[in-house]
């Protein structure tokens, strides 16, 4: 993947597919470190299948025989001398609390840091695709941060979708304005 | 900063729409956003297609949607058009320029792309 928000939409995808109610991605700056934490109340996953999870040679894929989403953003993590883990509580284990949690930590003054890239669309996309589940994102620094909650937007919106174009765009525009601050 | 008000008022716009679009979708653009679509530049062409149908005053006939493989991974990004009685479309190899073009040509003006299309692409 050329940008690490790639990433970071390729594998909240999965949490939309395990039927999440809210998705949360978060991005955690400290020093040269960032940790990446995407987190769902959806289905979960049993101990025997979180085992091999980030084998390229597993997946729930039908259409072929590997899946790279989790391997590709270990990848990304081991690289830079960090390192990524997956919990996971199955809905089987506790039918009210449940979920995955995939952590991973990237040192980002490593010369084979992937570099974030374009963030903002990212959230934009998994919005407008998803546009039913909610989707808490969050990127903080040392001092400041970006939030976007669509529980709070939903509430303005009613029944109006967050995918709308017109939406999506305020939405855009809104993160945009916030990266701009703290870039200053 | 973007306030909620803004928000309202968007959502205030569209109301007065919502009844009217229901069910008038005709066409429907599905961009494969699996690992294999998004390694390969799926995200900047579904956003494309968001804008360029948006923007030529398409929304309410189409619906731009996300889907996981569709299995031509070394065909990524693939995007497929649906229209009710007509055979489904299979572009690939897509960009942001080659969406705006097939917006422009096929979408608003009814003809399909071929240059770009599965059959005309196959290696």
């Amino acid at each position: 993947m050329k940008e690490l928000s790639l990433n970071v939409l390729d594998v909240a995808e999965n949490s939309y597919k395990a039927g999440a109610k809210q998705v949360c991605v978060s991005l955690q700056e400290t020093g040269n470190r960032l940790t990446l934490t995407i987190q769902d109340d959806g289905c979960g996953m049993t101990p025997d299948i979180l085992k091999v999870v980030t084998d390229p040679f597993y997946t729930t894929r039908t259409t072929r025989k590997v899946g790279l989403g989790l391997p590709l953003l270990r990848m990304a993590a081991e690289q830079t001398g960090g390192g990524m883990t997956v919990k996971s509580v199955s809905e089987k284990e506790n039918p009210a609390s449940h979920g995955t949690t995939v952590t991973a930590v990237f040192y980002t003054d490593h010369l084979d840091f992937t570099p974030l890239g374009d963030i903002v669309s990212t959230v934009t996309t998994l919005i407008q695709g998803h546009p039913t589940v909610d989707l808490l994102f969050t990127h903080e620094t040392e001092t400041q941060s970006v939030r976007l909650d669509t529980a709070e937007l939903r509430e303005v919106l009613g029944d109006v979708s967050l995918a709308e174009y017109e939406v999506i765009h305020w939405i855009e525009d809104c993160l945009k304005e916030q990266y701009e601050a703290i870039n200053k | 900063m973007k306030s909620l008000a803004e928000l309202q008022a968007i959502k205030d716009k569209m109301k007065s729409k919502v009844v009217l679009r229901e069910g008038s979708e005709e066409i429907r653009v599905v961009v494969g956003m699996a690992t294999c679509g998004i390694a390969a530049g799926a995200r900047p062409v579904l956003n494309a297609f968001v804008e360029a149908v948006n923007e030529s005053g398409l929304a309410e006939k189409v619906t731009v949607s996300q889907t996981g493989c569709i299995g031509i991974c070394q065909y990524e990004p693939v995007v497929e058009i649906m229209e009710a009685g007509k055979e489904k479309v299979t572009y690939v190899k897509m960009t942001p320029e080659k969406a705006k073009e097939v917006v422009e040509q096929h979408l608003k003006n009814g003809n399909v792309v071929s240059k770009y299309t599965i059959s005309n692409n196959k290696d």
